[in-house]
């Protein structure tokens, strides 16, 4: 995949999920976007200001409190020849969405033999330490993950976020994709000229030999910060980035692990039955022989997500805890 | 469980149909819903043997008694206007087109169904003919309907979409999110209640608070409540609320009261326990099919061997039906695991 060049333009992650929006709203007239308060306020996070102007209230459009609802309508609107953005603030409100995309979105296509498609995006985001408390802080990506006939994008830069974004609209099927809300400000390089990435493919992130961390979404960043502390003690870390749960490119993960003969996976998700372990088993499955230990997971931490900022902070995977963790695969002590 | 009420069949809901002599124009109108009605009558008599002989997997739940809604909707609707269905939805996907043989094929899993074998009963769908799938999540396509609605209304092509539900869905959330976005935004979606009384097997006076009218009339969208049996009634009814949606005065509730002649699924034979033998007996004196056979004699708009003839011609086509679909294979192994992703 050849990288456009950015020409050293600096965008936040925020600006380049909106450019992405307005790129394909503007090349495609069925696209809509659709949830609460996206038009005049541009979503509780600010991340759409703005579009609304440009595009008009009958495609950026303001819905009720009803998560369930637009999430029905976009399945109705995408199977009849519209591609809908449905916007759910904050991804623990999949508990109210599941009916409409995992047994209806999901399952569409293959009930009817192929015959209807769903071509939606749900946007939605993740990541705790926003101080939200238990019912605004979850990241519930696995539980999209584990159903056949959705997709489940999780980017982790702004260049991603833009051309995942700009790919899973075009794409015919359900695609659930996950916002880290804690990296809306995240800088980086985006070039203003057109480019898709294509989904299922993974980034390595950092090159390196001695340990593979595979990260997803905010871990990235995480384990790119404990890659450089690792670093100063010599032992040279691979990040790679899956950028997708589903499709996964499982053999970049197995690859890089017979490469580097050690393997960390984190993830910002419940460890308990969580991503993690399905990445885990897929890297012990196919670089069994490679390994010289066993293949760790970090996760967050099996409880409810606390209201106060000392708890909070426990929760989550860190550049230290990912750093220790890293070294005691490695051996050093 | 206590004891079912509101039993009466009839005078249950306004609306007649005007009592204008019929046209030639109409008189064919009218032999073509008779001629639906029956086949879905003859349909699922059909599967209702199958079943029973174990030649059909899965579960089925008939359509039986409710053949006038269908069939007096969709015949006010054209070929691609949209519906969705529920798990009694052979009646809806018949009514909207569908052919008898691939149909059979799909309710026993075979490869020339309309899903492939993929969908079965309770999931069939039927694109080509609008046909957005029957769905076993009660109340579960209402947001699917006025999606199809919203697109229609975007993209400017006229088409309305019908979201068929029985009364059991009005205890779902869903319906009511989907039932004030349809009205705040004005599309093109009919909301047709097939109250056939009971919730599976709880009468829907138990499980139902207020008036059914009331939960559509609290969003402003205009209700009609009427007599489910008369296909006549049923008809002029849905071209009224067709009509209204296409010229974009928003969506519309439909409560059509109708009795459903067998259980809640085929299996389901003691029904002593939620409904007298005398309801069902009482009802079926207000059989869709005689009251418009009797109407199209009784007006001398045609004569019973021209009836006697559709009927026959249907019962064989159904048994053809039936017939190619036992005889038809299954779909290949390698087929279980395409169309997971478009």
């Amino acid at each position: 995949m050849s990288t456009p060049n950015s020409n050293g333009r600096v965008i936040t992650m925020g600006q380049a999920i909106k450019e992405a929006l307005a790129e394909e709203l503007r090349r495609d007239p069925t696209v809509y976007v659709m949830g609460e308060d996206v038009a005049e306020a541009g979503t509780a996070f600010k991340v759409l200001k703005g579009l609304v102007d440009e595009f008009g209230p009958d495609r950026v459009i303001d819905s009720p409190i009803s998560e369930p609802g637009i999430t029905g309508l976009g399945v109705g609107a995408a199977m009849t020849g519209m591609r809908p953005v449905v916007d759910i603030m904050f991804g623990d409100f999949s508990t109210l969405i599941m009916d409409q995309m995992v047994n209806q979105a999901a399952k569409i296509h293959y009930m009817s033999g192929g015959k209807l498609k769903v071509p939606m995006v749900l946007r939605t985001t993740m990541g705790a330490t926003r101080r939200s408390a238990a019912q605004h802080s979850q990241s519930l990506h696995a539980w999209f993950s584990h159903v056949p006939g959705v997709k489940v994008v999780v980017p982790s830069t702004p260049y991603d976020a833009k051309g995942l974004l700009k790919t899973a609209i075009r794409d015919d099927n359900p695609v659930v994709f996950f916002e880290d809300k804690m990296m809306y400000q995240l800088k980086g390089e985006v070039p203003e000229e057109e480019y898709t990435i294509p989904l299922g493919v993974a980034d390595i992130k950092r090159e390196g030999t001695d340990i593979t961390i595979v990260a997803t979404s905010s871990m990235v960043q995480v384990s790119l910060a404990a890659a450089d502390k690792l670093a100063e003690i010599g032992i040279s870390a691979e990040v790679v980035d899956p950028r997708c749960t589903f499709p996964l490119d499982k053999d970049a993960l197995i690859n890089s692990a017979k490469k580097t003969s050690r393997a960390l996976v984190v993830d910002e998700g419940y460890e308990r039955y969580g991503v993690t372990a399905e990445l885990a088993s897929v890297i012990a499955d196919g670089a069994f022989y490679y390994l010289d230990a066993p293949v760790k997971r970090m996760g967050a931490m099996d409880v409810p997500i606390p209201f106060s900022p000392v708890l909070e902070d426990l929760t989550v995977p860190t550049p230290d805890t990912v750093f220790e963790m890293a070294k005691t695969l490695c051996g050093v002590n | 469980m206590a004891k079912a009420k509101s039993t009466k069949p009839a005078g249950k809901g306004a609306g007649k149909p005007a009592g204008k002599p019929a046209g030639k124009e109409d008189v064919e109108d009218l032999l073509q819903m008779y001629e639906q009605m029956v086949r879905i009558r003859e349909f699922e008599d059909k599967v209702n043997e199958l079943y029973t002989t174990a030649k059909m997997p899965g579960l089925a739940h008939l359509y039986i008694g409710e053949e006038a809604i269908a069939v007096g909707v969709c015949e006010a609707l054209n070929s691609d206007d949209y519906i969705t269905s529920t798990h009694r939805g052979h009646g809806h996907c018949i009514a909207k087109g569908a052919a008898v043989d691939i149909m059979f094929a799909e309710l026993l899993g075979k490869a020339a169904g309309y899903c492939g074998g993929k969908g079965g009963s309770m999931h069939i769908a039927d694109q080509a003919n609008g046909n957005l799938g029957a769905n076993a999540i009660v109340g579960g396509s209402a947001g699917i309907a006025a999606g199809a609605a919203f697109s229609a209304k975007r993209l400017g092509t006229g088409q309305v979409a019908v979201c068929f539900f029985g009364e059991g869905a009005l205890g779902q959330g869903l319906l009511y999110e989907t039932m004030n976005m349809a009205q705040l935004w004005k599309l093109p979606v009919i909301f047709v209640c097939e109250n056939n009384m009971y919730n599976e097997y709880t009468h829907y006076n138990e499980t139902a608070a207020g008036t059914l009218a009331g939960r559509a009339e609290a969003f402003g969208i205009h209700t009609e409540e009427i007599d489910g049996q008369d296909i006549r009634v049923v008809n002029e009814a849905a071209k009224r609320l067709v009509e209204r949606a296409r010229k974009g005065e928003g969506p519309s509730f439909l409560i059509c009261n109708t009795y459903r002649y067998h259980g809640h699924h085929v299996g389901d034979i003691d029904r002593a326990y939620y409904r007298p033998k005398e309801e069902e007996q009482e009802w079926q004196q207000r059989d869709p099919i005689t009251i418009l056979a009797d109407w199209i004699i009784g007006q001398k708009l045609s004569d019973q061997s021209v009836l006697d003839h559709i009927q026959a011609d249907v019962k064989s086509e159904v048994a053809r039906g039936a017939e190619f679909a036992l005889n038809a294979p299954f779909p290949d192994p390698s087929e279980v695991n395409t169309n997971v992703y478009a």
